[in-house]
C-alpha cells in the first residue's frame, strides 16, 4: 500500500510544478508635454493641447522624462528592466543592469555570418576608433548573438580574438532563445532562422545611455556613423 | 501488491497524457510539414505537435491576470513593455470601460504583456508558423487555402468594420476545434518579429537592401494568398511595445510527454 502512496504523491508533485513570476515595479508620475503629430518643428514641445501653428493638426500628447525614484533606480525606458540572463564571452553570467553607469553601444550579430554581420562589426570597430580614448573608458561595446544555440562563449571569445575585440571595452553576449527575442524586440530588430546556421537580420546599431536609456538607433549598413558617434559623445561623461 | 502498484502507475501515466495532451481550454494539433506563405527560403517549414487555446483571451480573463499580477495594471505597466494606448478601452486598473464585454477578445495588448500572461499558465505565444498552420484550416478541411470559399470568407472579414466589439465564439470553429482565427481580431506571435517586410517598398524591393541581411530569402510563395499576405505584412509593421485596437492574442503549449 506504501508503493500507492509514494506514487500518488510523486505524481501530484510532478502537476504542481508550476510558477510564475510576480515581480512588482514601483511606478512615479511623469510630465506630459504636447508635440506637433507631424513633427513639423522637429522636436518642439509645448506645455498645453492645442494645435500645431504649421499644419494645424491637434498636438498629441507626448510623455517625456519619467522621474528616478532615487539614484540606484532605472527608468522605465530602461533596457536595464530586462531580467533575462546572459552569459559574457569570459564565462560570466550577467542581466542587463549589470552594465550600467557606461555608454552602452549595442549591435545584435552572429559568429557565423557571412554577409552583413562582418560589415556591422566593422561598423561597430569604425565607431570605436573615432571616440577620444578617454571617453572609450566610460563606454561598453556590446554584441548580442541572435543565434545563442550556436555562439557559446567560447566561440564568442575566439570570435573577439579574431577580430581583435578582445578589449575591456567590447563584450559579447550569449542569452537564452527567448530572452533573446525580448532584447531584439526592445531594439526592433527583426531577424528570422533561415537555415541552421544562417539568419536574416535587420541592422540595427544602438545607442543607450548610463542609466540603460535608448538615445539613438543607427539603420543599415556602412551608413554615415557620424550620428552615432555624436549621440554616443554627447551622453558618454 | 506490486502489479497493484504496476497498475496504479500505468493508470496514471496514461490519465496523465490525457491530462497534458488535451489542457483545459485547448486542443491538441498534429504537426505536420506545410509551405507557407513566407518561410524559410519559401520551402516546407515544420511544425511540431503541440496545444493552442480554443478562443483568444477574452477581457475577463485578462481582467483576472492584472489582479495577480499588478504590474501589467494600465498605471503600472512600464514604458519599455507597452505604448500609451495599452488597455486604453479600460476604465481603470481594474475594470473596462462599460461599453466593452467581458467575453470580447482582449486588445489594446503589447507583445511583452501578451507574452507573460502565456508565461504565467505555463504557456507561450503560437509562433507565426504554427498560428499559420491551424490558421490556414476551414470549418471541414484542415488545408483550405485552394478553396476559393476560404479566402473569400476572410478577405470578408477584413472588410467588416469593429469585428473587435463582437465576443469569442461567434464564430463556427475550423477542423481542428479553434475558434475565431479569422473573423474576430489579429492576433499576437511569439515570433512575430521574424517577418523581415519593412512595409516600405522602397526597403523591400531590392533584395541586397542594407536593411536585412539576407533579405533574399523573403519570398511570397503565393501572391493569390492575400489574407495571409496581409497578416504578414501587419506582423512586419509591428514593435512589441505596440498595442493596437484589433490585436489580441491566444496561447499555445509545447506536448511534453510523449
Amino acid at each position: 500500500m506504501q508503493h500507492l502512496k509514494y506514487i500518488v504523491f510523486a505524481f501530484i508533485t510532478v502537476l504542481a510544478f508550476q510558477s510564475c513570476k510576480t515581480d512588482k515595479k514601483s511606478n512615479d508620475g511623469t510630465v506630459e508635454v504636447y508635440q506637433c503629430p507631424m513633427e513639423c518643428e522637429g522636436n518642439k514641445t509645448y506645455n498645453e493641447a492645442g494645435s500645431c501653428p504649421i499644419c494645424h493638426m491637434d498636438l498629441k500628447a507626448v510623455e517625456t522624462s519619467s522621474k528616478l525614484v532615487n539614484d540606484d533606480a532605472i527608468s522605465e525606458e530602461s533596457v536595464f528592466n530586462l531580467t533575462s540572463h546572459w552569459n559574457m564571452e569570459e564565462g560570466k553570467t550577467i542581466q542587463l543592469k549589470e552594465l550600467k553607469g557606461k555608454t552602452l553601444v549595442m549591435v545584435m550579430i552572429y559568429t557565423s555570418c557571412k554577409a552583413a554581420c562582418p560589415r556591422l562589426v566593422a561598423d561597430m570597430r569604425n565607431i570605436e576608433a573615432q571616440i577620444p580614448a578617454e571617453k572609450v573608458k566610460n563606454i561598453q561595446f556590446v554584441m548580442v548573438s541572435i543565434d545563442p544555440e550556436t555562439d557559446t562563449p567560447e566561440k564568442l571569445k575566439a570570435f573577439a580574438k579574431e577580430n581583435a575585440m578582445d578589449g575591456d571595452q567590447w563584450t559579447f553576449l550569449q542569452g537564452s532563445v527567448s530572452g533573446v527575442r525580448e532584447f531584439a524586440n526592445v531594439l526592433s530588430v527583426k531577424y528570422k532562422e533561415i537555415s541552421p546556421i544562417d539568419f536574416s537580420h535587420s541592422n540595427i546599431i544602438s545607442v543607450f545611455n548610463a542609466q540603460g536609456e535608448l538615445v539613438h538607433q543607427q539603420e543599415g549598413l556602412g551608413v554615415d556613423n557620424k550620428e552615432t558617434i555624436e549621440s554616443i559623445i554627447k551622453v558618454t561623461p | 501488491m506490486k502489479t497493484k502498484a504496476f497498475r496504479l502507475f500505468i493508470t496514471l501515466l496514461v490519465f496523465q497524457t490525457f491530462l497534458f495532451a488535451q489542457s483545459a481550454g485547448m486542443v491538441f494539433i498534429k504537426g505536420s510539414r506545410y509551405i507557407p506563405l513566407y518561410g524559410r527560403d519559401s520551402t516546407v517549414v515544420e511544425v511540431k505537435d503541440f496545444e493552442i487555446d480554443i478562443y483568444p483571451i477574452t477581457n475577463a480573463e485578462y481582467e483576472n491576470f492584472v489582479k495577480k499580477h499588478p504590474k501589467w495594471q494600465k498605471s503600472k505597466v512600464i514604458k519599455l513593455f507597452a505604448d500609451t494606448s495599452y488597455l486604453s478601452n479600460w476604465k481603470n486598473d481594474l475594470e473596462l470601460k462599460a461599453s466593452e464585454k467581458p467575453n470580447s477578445p482582449v486588445t489594446y495588448i503589447s507583445w511583452f504583456a501578451a507574452k507573460d500572461y502565456c508565461e504565467c499558465q505555463g504557456k507561450r505565444l503560437p509562433t507565426v508558423d504554427e498560428w499559420e498552420y491551424v490558421a490556414m484550416a476551414d470549418e471541414t478541411t484542415k488545408d483550405a487555402r485552394k478553396k476559393s470559399s476560404y479566402n473569400k470568407q476572410i478577405l470578408a472579414w477584413y472588410e467588416a468594420p469593429r469585428s473587435n466589439e463582437n465576443t469569442i465564439g461567434e464564430h463556427p470553429k475550423n477542423a481542428w476545434g479553434v475558434h475565431d482565427l479569422h473573423g474576430l481580431v489579429w492576433e499576437w506571435t511569439l515570433d512575430f518579429n521574424s517577418v523581415l517586410i519593412t512595409g516600405e517598398s522602397r526597403k523591400d524591393v531590392d533584395k541586397d537592401s542594407n536593411l536585412f541581411c539576407g533579405s533574399a530569402a523573403v519570398n511570397a510563395t503565393d501572391l493569390m494568398n492575400y489574407a495571409a499576405f496581409m497578416r504578414y505584412a501587419i506582423r512586419g509593421s509591428l514593435k512589441a511595445k505596440y498595442s493596437m485596437k484589433n490585436l489580441g492574442f491566444r496561447c499555445a503549449k509545447d506536448i511534453n510527454l510523449k
